[in-house]
């Protein structure tokens, strides 16, 4: 399995649409086909088109609030020694996260279809936020699936969810979290196919929705490319990146630009879960079998029965038991490292960025990200860079952090 | 060896002028002995075909009826073997054809070659799989018919006629039309004349593959695809094991008693 330079990572899989000729795919119902193979080609015509480009490059300035602040952690690096950390602010786009992008760039899909009414998935509802949010904005008729779980612990987000007009379903089947949200979206697609959309909430999914995601949160690192050449005037020669993975779609967004440097270290860190626990949603990095999940081939968490296993993750937008085929070609490959951070090891890191820089408060997701940041910086040199990607705000998270904390809030 | 009873009993519908009836239960549901029972009683009351589903979590294609089910024989413990023992059971004493529909995952998990063996072992006619379309099961496919398994490829509303050719150009002697766009066990959003109208071209296409019609299908509705090749009603049977649990009532009688009166539906 090789990578290949000077071609996007989105389009380097093989006419069925695998990775590394065996992740990702199109494994749906035969009803599914011809809405996939409608987008596919629609996808194809508007990357390529300057007018569409001109549009998302307008909404991405303009209402996702494009670029997002790229900043030293003066305090965080002085208090750790060692590496120089800096952060890509993504919590500063519109809506808290960089679930922005994707959600912009399907409903202008939708628009370009010829259609109306648009659904999708969601986890710690950023997604769900996001899409309900571009909706209301293009004028779209939108639905929301959520585990019934999910609805409960982020209910800040369903309450925006339904300010801006959606139908919020929470979905009672399962471990009623983002697995089972995703397999109701599907279906629901699958009837409603002729006259919706579907947005696929990261990036996983039939090969199509894996290429949108990551060619949207792709915004990400090609603003921060520019943001670093002003800084360093160069390219930094030892220079780390790090950010969360649950389905994967920041974490290709923030490195996409960055894939053909070899210097450059691509981190990513999934969701240990609870200290002591045996249940974690880290696929790649408890080395789980390869499965089929959501019309996908990718590293799943599942029994010897093909059943997949619950997660569990203090973090909504973490918890889930698969992961980007993209992310399963990168380990594969050798291009990133994919590690590991606890519930604890988060709350940890949230505490110390939060409390350090003010202006930085990472939500539970990229909480896991700066806590490898934490656990590496005081072993390297000032000379190494290490960026974080803060893809999404802690107000969200701010009853669950203050109960962990035992705070009544 | 199993595909050509398969296809008997197609023929042996046929010259009851009535298409032929498929059931679909999810295998295990509620338990090993019940759903053995329920097997028994589809037999029993007159199905030609019985669809057992390997049911899986996370499926993509299931209706609500389908997916309790589902959860009940999983969160029951049911497995794998499970589902191949309750099959070798019941074809000890009964001759109906046993179709297996899954999804890919459960077969992959068990390994594909283990998995058609076990199929082989336990008289298993014919694999439905729901989420792993054509041309990506053309390698499995060719595994199951090396096993004298039919694989059933699945057709539907939305594959255009060049697909519809080149799916039926590689199908085995069976195929599966989906009637409407939905997943199982949804309100029949289509006439019954425009599903025969497909169905009609597929024959057209491919006079010599059984075709079998699903989704959406009721006791209402049955008698119009009487002139078919074949037709599956589940959600409701699934429906009927629910209500049976529910009022504490034998499911296995319940269930056959529908299957009765849709066969009777069906050769009236």
């Amino acid at each position: 399995m090789k990578l290949e330079k000077g071609i996007p990572l989105i389009d380097q899989h093989d006419e069925n649409g695998y990775w590394g000729g065996k992740f990702g795919g199109n494994q749906i119902a035969e009803s599914l086909n011809y809405p996939i193979e409608e987008l596919t080609r629609e996808f194809e015509k508007l990357r390529n088109d300057e007018t569409f480009i001109a549009e998302r490059d307008y909404y991405f300035k303009n209402f996702v609030g494009a670029p997002t602040p790229f900043i030293k952690l003066e305090n965080l690096t002085k208090h750790l020694g060692g590496a120089q950390i800096y952060c890509k602010l993504v919590s500063k786009a519109t809506g808290g996260a960089h679930k922005a992008y994707n959600a912009v760039v399907h409903s202008l899909i939708c628009k370009r279809l010829g259609k109306t009414y648009i659904g999708g998935d969601t986890g710690a509802g950023y997604a769900g936020k996001m899409l309900s949010m571009a909706a209301a904005k293009f004028n779209l008729k939108c639905k929301i699936f959520m585990g019934a779980k999910d609805v409960e612990r982020q209910s800040i987000n369903v309450f925006s969810m339904r300010s801006y007009g959606a139908e919020v379903v929470p979905v009672n089947s399962g471990s009623q979290t983002l697995v089972d949200a995703v397999s109701e979206c599907m279906r629901w697609w699958t009837s409603e196919n002729e006259e919706a959309h579907m947005c696929v909430g990261s990036t996983v999914g039939p090969t199509i929705f894996v290429k949108i995601c990551a060619w949207s949160t792709a915004q990400i690192s090609r603003e921060m490319k520019k943001q670093v050449m002003d800084e360093f005037g160069e390219v930094p020669k030892d220079m780390k990146l790090i950010n969360c993975v649950g389905g994967g779609s920041s974490a290709a967004g923030f490195w996409n630009e960055w894939i053909d440097y070899d210097n450059i270290e691509l981190i990513g860190v999934e969701a240990g879960g609870p200290e002591g626990s045996s249940k974690h949603a880290a696929p790649l990095t408890n080395g789980s079998p390869i499965g089929v999940l959501h019309g996908a081939t990718q590293y799943v968490i599942q029994d010897d029965q093909g059943e997949i296993e619950e997660t569990d993750s203090i973090s909504a937008g973490l918890d889930y038991p698969g992961v980007s085929p993209l992310h399963c070609f990168l380990k594969e490959t050798g291009r990133a490292r994919y590690t590991s951070a606890s519930d604890e090891e988060a709350i940890e890191a949230f505490q110390l960025v939060s409390k350090n820089e003010g202006f930085v408060s990472p939500s539970l997701e990229p909480s896991h990200a700066f806590a490898e940041a934490i656990k590496i910086a005081p072993k390297l040199s000032k000379d190494t860079i290490i960026v974080v990607d803060s893809c999404g705000d802690s107000a969200k998270d701010s009853k669950i952090i203050a109960e962990r904390l035992g705070y009544k809030i | 060896m199993t595909s050509s009873t398969l296809i008997k009993s197609f023929e042996r519908a046929k010259e009851n002028n009535r298409a032929a009836l498929l059931t679909y239960t999810v295998g295990g549901d509620p338990d090993k002995k019940t759903s053995l029972n329920i097997f028994k009683s589809i037999a029993e009351s007159g199905a030609d075909i019985i669809e057992c589903g390997l049911g899986h979590g996370a499926n993509i294609g299931d209706g609500g009826a389908i997916q309790d089910s589902t959860y009940r024989a999983l969160s029951g413990g049911i497995k794998t073997d499970d589902i191949f023992e309750i099959i070798e059971d019941f074809k000890k004493d009964y001759e109906t054809d046993v179709i297996l529909m899954t999804y890919q995952n459960k077969i992959m998990a068990y390994g594909e070659e283990d998995f058609l063996e076990k199929c082989v072992n336990s008289k298993v006619s014919g694999i439905i799989c729901v989420d792993w379309p054509w041309p990506l099961n053309l390698d499995f496919a060719k595994k199951c018919k090396e096993n004298s398994i039919v694989f059933i490829q699945l057709l539907c509303p939305t594959t255009n006629e060049e697909r519809l050719k080149s799916i039926l150009n590689d199908a085995h002697e069976v195929v599966y039309y989906i009637s409407m766009l939905s997943t199982t066990g949804q309100k029949l959003k289509v006439s019954s004349d425009e599903i025969k109208k497909r169905f009609n071209l597929i024959k057209k296409i491919s006079p010599d593959r059984k075709c079998i019609i699903g989704f959406g299908i009721t006791a209402d509705t049955i008698n119009d695809f009487k002139d078919t090749d074949a037709c599956v009603v589940g959600s409701a049977l699934c429906r009927e094991i629910t209500r049976s649990i529910d009022d504490e009532l034998n499911p296995a009688t319940n269930v056959g008693n529908m299957v009765s009166d849709l066969k009777q539906k069906l050769s009236s």
